[in-house]
């Protein structure tokens, strides 16, 4: 009782002290926040060392960590005592939606910042920039993409990694079939049955489908990278003062030092459940984005 | 609320851009024409699952009621196994485990395999219907064409079947229809078919609610399509006076 008590006096301590805050009329996602005392973060079962499931409702890796030190700083901003978080699996085909009708406030996941995507929703700074690349049988003798004529290649279905292939294919006159597996465990399999000779898809997922196999050493990662990604937290369109705050907290961890941290935990420590280490060091093209901090769309990669 | 942008379909699938008239020329491809090839995939999926299907079904559902303990253990067998193995751990079973055991499958095509693996796996359900539609029969029917002076198999071409077929046409139409729709597990062995190209569409274009309408619209016009051929059919070789041929 007297704890409660106690609380309850924090808070209106805080409450008072946040008054400035109150003073500059909260809108848009910090105003819901602040008003329900709860946040709700979109984040994905199985998007690799970014989003998963640990089973039972619980989510971890990097994006979800970064999300829960952002909405951590947002509490301090607007002054709260307790800030919930409630986790709420997403898809690829939901978390617009979503997002949009205010299901979720945050996504974390690995969404990739585009310019279709911005005409819906908005994204935080660029955390992590994804780079497609091809896997194959270390046997197979393959180095490069111009090898793949009349090859089969695999991708996972309703995934964009087989379009950037189907461009350099039309560029380059090279000519595969794909093959479509229906979810990455699956497609992962055509490469290792041998009905798939290469299997394009995002690096780190590659790399953490190559970690888990049976015999890691039996596949590498080849090739030019076909697209660059930048992957970023997604937040509600038209809503700036939510989206700086999140942008602040990034952009504090990422001039510490402390974003690199983070991603060494995620992608080169062992992670949970399986304790296997997806063994992906940071990215060129990822260290740039942390050292100045943009939300550009993948578009602007590309042209460069 | 939503904004409707069924140009979608008119876009070429590489570069995103809008072609004029819609489909792609020297060997570009739209969404429209991805739609269209899709379309003919699950149609041919479905047809030559079809054919499987009813070839097998029939024999199955046959050997069943025939006098002969042997027969019916196999028919009983075979159905029980395709029927109670959920459809897509068949098409996994036909595309990962088996060519794992015998290395020669492996150079079968995929189209194939899901031809095979939705055919047997509708024939389970074409056998029970078959064997169904023949002990509706009086049992007197085969006995009076066993007197006759008719073989069994003569007694089963001439009496039995002709009269049984008549029966089940409503559930065979049912399952001929559930065959356009269960074949949108050949997706997981990866033919580009309807549920495959909805899934990749609107992920490539973000316009998902058109391509699922579109898909659903053409999943719909082939289902009705078989319904209304097979009422037709129904009323073709209807027999007045005979079991299921009306006639009143």
């Amino acid at each position: 009782m007297r704890r409660v008590t106690a609380t309850v006096v924090v808070s209106l301590t805080l409450t008072t002290l946040a008054l400035p805050v109150l003073a500059q009329d909260l809108t848009g996602t910090l105003k819901k926040i602040k008003d329900s005392g709860a946040a709700t973060m979109g984040v994905r079962e199985s998007s690799g060392g970014l989003s998963f499931t640990l089973g039972d409702g619980k989510f971890a890796g990097f994006h979800v960590e970064l999300c829960q030190r952002a909405l951590a700083d947002v509490q301090k901003q607007l002054g709260m005592a307790k800030l919930d978080i409630k986790y709420q699996p997403v898809t690829s085909q939901n978390r617009i939606p979503l997002m949009q009708n205010g299901t979720i406030d945050i996504e974390c996941g690995s969404t990739t910042n585009n310019a279709t995507r911005q005409k819906d929703v908005s994204f935080a700074a660029t955390t992590y920039v994804e780079e497609v690349r091809i896997a194959v049988k270390a046997n197979s003798g393959i180095t490069s993409i111009g090898q793949l004529n009349g090859k089969n290649v695999a991708t996972t279905t309703g995934t964009t990694s087989v379009q950037h292939l189907r461009k350099h294919e039309r560029a380059t006159g090279v000519n595969f079939n794909e093959v479509f597996g229906k979810d990455h465990a699956d497609s992962f399999l055509l490469l290792e049955s041998g009905r798939a000779d290469a299997f394009v898809m995002d690096g780190q997922i590659l790399a953490g489908s190559i970690a888990k196999s049976k015999n890691p050493a039996d596949y590498k990662i080849v090739g030019e990278v076909l697209s660059v990604e930048p992957i970023a937290i997604m937040v509600r369109k038209d809503d700036p003062a939510f989206k700086k705050a999140v942008d602040n907290s990034l952009a504090a961890m990422m001039k510490s030092g402390e974003m690199a941290k983070i991603y060494d935990k995620w992608f080169m420590q062992p992670i949970p459940p399986t304790n296997t280490r997806i063994g992906l060091p940071a990215s060129d093209a990822t260290r740039a984005a942390w050292a100045s901090p943009n939300d550009k769309p993948m578009e602007d990669y590309a042209r460069k | 609320m939503t904004t409707w942008d069924w140009q979608v379909f008119c876009k070429d699938t590489i570069d995103g851009d809008i072609v004029p008239g819609c489909f792609g020329k020297g060997g570009d491809i739209t969404y429209l024409d991805w739609l269209l090839s899709a379309w003919g995939w699950t149609l041919s999926v479905s047809v030559l699952a079809l054919v499987v299907a009813l070839l097998l079904g029939s024999l199955m559902g046959i050997l069943r009621t025939a006098p002969h303990r042997g027969l019916v253990l196999l028919g009983n067998a075979w159905t029980e196994l395709f029927r109670n193995i959920p459809l897509l751990v068949q098409i996994f079973l036909w595309y990962h485990v088996v060519p794992a055991l015998i290395p020669p499958l492996r150079g079968v095509p995929s189209f194939i395999l899901v031809v095979m693996g939705l055919g047997l796996f509708t024939s389970a359900r074409i056998s029970e219907q078959v064997r169904a539609g023949i002990q509706a029969l009086a049992g007197g029917q085969r006995m009076a064409g066993l007197a006759m002076g008719f073989t069994l198999p003569q007694t089963y071409r001439h009496v039995l079947l002709p009269m049984a077929y008549r029966i089940i046409i409503p559930p065979l139409t049912s399952e001929s229809m559930n065959i356009i729709k269960n074949s949108s597990v050949a997706f997981a062995v990866s033919i580009s078919e309807l549920t495959l190209f909805a899934l990749q569409a609107q992920e490539e274009t973000s316009r998902g609610v058109e391509v699922y309408l579109a898909v659903t619209g053409l999943y719909f016009i082939s289902a009705f399509a078989i319904n209304r051929a097979a009422l037709f059919i129904e009323n073709r070789v209807r027999v007045p006076g005979m079991i299921g041929g009306g006639g009143h």
